[in-house]
């Protein structure tokens, strides 16, 4: 691994990420199973202008789509409920866990 | 030929459901821990320190052997506003000395230790198994739980759902809401390599010895806080924000992250390190009048399934509640087989024996320090108010002279849009709550 860049001062409006977010997400073993655990009721989201999953989830699977809609992705999960939690509309985010011995595995949690 | 009824099975590895297997394993039960990651402790995270002292109840001079990373001996309270911060750091060697005051640690390997400790007084454990469902009898009472194995139904006199902050066994048994944003935090975490070394100079500490840092102030308005601890040879740094405060905001928490490792009070202490893992976990904080049902018919709650995290400003501890929540649950449970009484009514005796243990206790006494920690004048007023407190304290701009107490005070205080009223108000309730 190479060294980490300089880091810019906050708040200067352009900061650099350290690494980029790929790079971060590469640093956490998932033991990706076939079956999504996430589900999302796309008609639901259309109809939804917060999309307050778009930002929160720390792991960022949730992208708004052109039409509207919500496009997601299970498998860089961390399994930690952000997404269902803090949707506004119930049952648009249908969220159990991955199936036995998949999903994250944290090393150093 | 019908399958044999265990005494109990317990959902989830971490500690919680370690001790309560440990307990119950001791007094002869028969008890199947089920987890569902591949080893106890792989889907948990935690932001600092282990107090654990109730170790005492689980292996005589635990310090011995547990997997501690380094022993805490420096607890800092940092309060920033912009790129200013002014901190309180308390140390004392006591704390590096057995039986220690709090350690941190590394949860995959805390949590294996644990869980050891547990099969090694007999409890099963089963790994890369969820709990998909909780079985009942005919008359409604919990009796077991399905699991995602093929004839994975799993009987038993009693269920302890130690099955972690989204408790999906509670959510089905009707004891917990299904979904709770305002009593919930997103911790978000970074793991960074640092040489040992390093670590002992930038922390002024011997290489057993560690610091905790809690940040206030740093979370751009969002009710929540930061934190930096140290490890053997990695460094922890985060940020724990208020779910329904990072919707209502629009940021991503990694630039939150960002901003706390990027603090010119933080920044020197991590030069040169690199990011080696990236976790996000969620900690139930509504504090004890938001936590649910301990008993129903046929089963218990312990750990963060039961919200028994203790997140009270300057007091932030979650795995020693979950230890002694889980250690209490297994000895009620034994005690209900005995009475051959199950019932809710028969579990009963879980919450009064943490009623008077420090689990519950602890939690009830500081029951309304989650509002006033994470109110707007403590995290958007108080850190500008103290900070231009102590710089117009220590500023000497002579030939000016210093300014004067109470009118410099009162100034500063309005600067920060904080009225004296609302001052005396907080103060009061804080004296009150934490007094």
């Amino acid at each position: 691994m190479s060294a980490a860049p300089a880091s810019e001062q906050p708040g200067d409006g352009h900061r650099r990420p350290e690494v980029s977010f790929e790079t971060r997400m590469a640093t956490v073993e998932f033991r990706v199973g076939s079956r999504p655990h996430i589900t999302v009721d796309g008609d639901t989201c259309r109809g939804c202008t917060t999309k307050a999953c778009v930002h929160a989830c720390p792991a960022n699977l949730f992208a708004p789509t052109a039409d509207g809609g919500i496009l997601f992705n299970y498998e860089q999960c961390f399994e930690c409920g952000t997404c269902y939690m803090i949707c506004n509309h119930e049952g648009a985010i249908t969220w159990t866990y991955p199936d036995g011995g998949h999903g994250v595995v944290f090393r150093r949690g | 030929m019908p399958e044999p009824v265990l005494d109990a099975v317990v959902v989830g590895a971490g500690p919680a459901g370690a001790a309560a297997a440990l307990a119950l394993a001791r007094a002869g039960r028969s008890v199947v821990m089920v987890e569902r990651g591949p080893f106890p402790g792989s889907k948990n995270v935690y932001g600092g320190v282990i107090y654990a002292r109730i170790l005492d109840e689980v292996v005589p001079s635990w310090w011995e052997e547990v997997p501690a990373e380094r022993w805490v001996v420096r607890r800092s309270t940092m309060v920033v506003d912009g790129d200013r911060s002014l901190a309180i750091d308390y140390r004392t060697p006591t704390w590096g000395e057995a039986p220690y005051n709090g350690m941190t640690a590394i949860r995959a390997e805390f949590d294996r230790w644990l869980a050891s400790k547990a099969t090694d007084a007999g409890a099963r454990l089963v790994t890369s198994t969820v709990a998909t469902g909780l079985l009942r009898d005919e008359r409604g009472a919990i009796c077991g739980v399905r699991t995602d194995r093929p004839d994975g139904d799993l009987r038993a006199r009693v269920v302890v759902a130690c099955d972690g902050v989204n408790s999906f066994l509670a959510k089905e048994a009707g004891i917990h809401p299904k979904a709770d944003a305002a009593h919930h935090t997103l911790g978000v975490k970074e793991v960074r390599s640092l040489d040992p070394d390093r670590i002992d100079e930038r922390f002024g500490v011997p290489r057993d010895h560690g610091v905790d840092i809690e940040i206030l102030g740093c979370t751009r308005g969002i009710p929540g806080g930061g934190f930096l601890y140290t490890n053997r040879d990695t460094v922890s740094i985060g940020v724990v924000v208020s779910l329904t405060g990072l919707a209502a905001a629009g940021v991503r928490p990694e630039e939150l992250v960002a901003d706390v490792r990027e603090h010119p009070s933080v920044a020197p202490l991590l030069a040169g390190s690199e990011l080696v893992e990236y976790a996000a976990h969620l900690i139930p904080e509504g504090g004890y009048d938001t936590m649910p049902e301990l008993v129903t018919d046929g089963m218990v709650v312990a750990g963060d399934a039961a919200a028994m995290t203790l997140a009270a400003g300057i007091w932030l501890e979650g795995v020693n509640f979950a230890i002694g929540s889980g250690l209490a649950a297994g000895r009620a449970v034994d005690a209900a087989l005995r009475a051959d009484d199950t019932s809710a009514a028969g579990l009963a005796r879980y919450r009064r024996e943490l009623e008077s243990s420090f689990v519950l206790a602890d939690h009830k006494r500081f029951r309304k320090a989650p509002s006033l920690v994470l109110s707007d004048r403590v995290q958007q007023r108080y850190p500008g108010l103290v900070c231009d407190l102590v710089e117009g304290l220590f500023t000497v701009n002579n030939p000016e002279p210093k300014p004067g107490g109470a009118s410099f005070a009162l100034s500063v205080a309005r600067r920060n849009g904080v009225r004296l009223r609302e001052l005396a108000a907080d103060a009061w309730r804080a004296a009150r709550i934490f007094g």
